[in-house]
């Protein structure tokens, strides 16, 4: 037993290397005083000097920044709404309808967006994206809330009835302060989704306009410069704030909740 | 609220609709291309993938490479999460926030971090090289070959596989194991007969999980990958962006999702029955 456990712990420790070393190689390698990704050689800020004066990056970030807070804010009230739905209701096509943009490839939603949108004449840009980034961040949302819906007392809503609210009421002040906390993790999750979305964006952005993501895959199709390792390590560095805000947040709004 | 769920829903039918509207395109030339002939509807999108064995060896190919990343990932991913799973319970969480973790982190610079560890001056191209050399052998090219995309395909999908494989370990009950033990069995033994087919339900959803992305691909086998390696991600791509042949696209975009939502539904009926089998057994 413990001789397997060991090889176990091996096979695991390797594991957990493959899945970091390449990441912290990319951050080693933004502060390195190297052209070439290839060895340390010393210590330097340049790559993010370099990066504060690249305004090709700084228009990408400022879209993905924007497509992201509207993506996000959209698709957390729709989302919310299919969740609550799909809970209430037994609709055979809605769940459905939420589930397959995220069962099939990316790809496919990104050709379909893109006929989509050509066809309906609509042109391609901000606005494109986050429609589209809007149509597959509701998925997620939903599926959040609704596992947070699942574990909702049904009472309680009844009760809310039984006391004369409206539905409307009985929504706005039962059901959502109950389920904030999926809520806000759902809005934190779409909004990382959109930032980081680089598949449905390559499609439906167009010519002209750049995201993040599309910089990053432009600027590594033509060299691999440690300019890159430095928009990483900040786009790193915000993702991991955000699932830790979004992590200490509902856990700790769930229990003042369950204080009151 | 209804009204809402409509509004909702709406956009959302739309996008289904218009993945079915592509095939109205065939024959009738890409809208961008030409405007003649709209509704001269024709199968020969259809009979073009049928008859040029081009595109069913690329479907094989990505076949070959999903199965390939699923049985990989797999290896990987069985110690880890049961490692995870067998670990004390307050370290559990933090060993599988460790996992996703990386997934949370940039589709896109967890490519390019393999482009800098398989690039030809990085360290493990050098080494890999100089024994070889040692050997007599001249030296192998890293970065842009078949071994980048799979190594990128794994280390992409890695947290899929072992997500669901640790939620199905987690409920494993020790005492199955402790009595294999006392009736003689060794740890290999308990291993595969008492572990790993109480574990296939969440194998089968991992596999899934890995699968379905890993066939539709199209990013990693652009950056990582030689000009032999394109899958039909790449093709797709390709028919929509580069050759503009819309109608062919969207043939080979819908055999993807055909074959996708086919994988999805077996799993899922895979799974359906293993839990039936579970409860009756119960």
């Amino acid at each position: 037993m413990r001789r397997r456990s060991s090889w176990l712990r091996m096979a695991a420790i390797a594991g957990y290397a493959f899945l970091y070393l390449p990441l912290v190689i990319v951050v080693v390698y933004s502060f390195n005083d190297s052209r070439l990704n290839a060895e340390w050689v010393g210590f330097t800020l340049d790559w993010y000097r370099k990066l504060a004066h690249n305004e090709e990056m700084q228009t990408a970030a400022a879209n993905s920044l924007l497509i992201g807070l509207v993506a996000s804010v959209v698709s957390t009230v729709l989302g919310t709404m299919a969740g609550v739905a799909m809970r209430r209701y037994r609709l055979k096509l809605l769940p459905i309808l939420v589930l397959t943009p995220i069962a099939i490839p990316e790809i496919l939603m990104g050709v379909s967006l893109l006929i989509f949108f050509v066809l309906l004449n609509f042109t391609l840009g901000l606005l494109s994206v986050a429609l589209a980034h809007i149509a597959f961040c509701i998925g997620f949302v939903a599926i959040v809330v609704r596992s947070r819906l699942a574990g909702m007392d049904e009472s309680l809503t009844e009760a809310a009835r039984d006391c004369g609210a409206t539905p409307l009421q009985t929504f706005r002040f039962v059901t959502l302060p109950l389920i904030m906390p999926g809520v806000i993790a759902g809005a934190l999750m779409a909004f990382t989704l959109s930032i980081d979305d680089f598949v449905i964006t390559f499609f439906t952005a167009g010519a002209g306009t750049v995201t993040l993501p599309l910089q990053i895959y432009s600027m590594i199709k033509i060299a691999v410069t440690p300019e890159v390792n430095a928009v990483s390590t900040l786009l790193m560095l915000l993702t991991l704030v955000l699932i830790v805000v979004a992590s200490k947040l509902s856990p700790s709004l769930l229990r003042s909740r369950e204080e009151s | 609220m209804l009204y809402l769920l409509l509004f909702f829903a709406a956009p959302a039918l739309i996008m289904v609709l218009a993945s079915f509207r592509s095939p109205g395109e065939f024959g009738g030339l890409a809208p961008l291309v030409d405007e003649n002939g709209r509704f001269d509807l024709n199968v020969e999108s259809y009979m073009r993938f049928f008859t040029e064995a081009v595109y069913a060896q690329i479907f094989v190919k990505s076949f070959v490479v999903a199965t390939a990343t699923t049985l990989l990932c797999l290896l990987l991913a069985y110690p880890l999460a049961m490692l995870i799973a067998t670990s004390q319970k307050k370290h559990r969480d933090l060993l599988l926030l460790l996992v996703i973790l990386p997934f949370w982190s940039n589709f896109l610079i967890r490519v390019y971090a393999w482009m800098i560890v398989l690039g030809p001056q990085a360290l493990l191209a050098r080494t890999l090289n100089a024994v070889l050399g040692w050997f007599g052998a001249g030296p192998v090219p890293l970065l842009f070959s078949s071994f980048a995309v799979l190594v990128c395909l794994v280390y992409v999908h890695l947290p899929f596989m072992v997500l669901p494989l640790y939620a199905n370990l987690e409920k494993h009950d020790q005492s199955l194991l402790d009595a294999a033990q006392d009736l003689g069995a060794n740890a290999w033994q308990r291993f595969w007969r008492v572990t790993f087919p109480l574990s296939l339900p969440g194998v089968y959803a991992g596999a899934a999980l890995v699968f379905i992305p890993a066939l539709g691909i199209f990013a990693i086998p652009d950056i990582l990958g030689g000009p032999d390696d394109s899958l039909i991600g790449n093709v797709i791509k390709q028919q929509f962006l580069e050759t503009r042949d819309w109608p062919f696209g969207s043939v080979l975009s819908i055999v993807l999702t055909v074959v996708a939502l086919g994988i999805a539904g077996l799993a899922a009926w895979i799974g359906s029955r293993g839990t039936r089998r579970e409860a009756a057994d119960a």
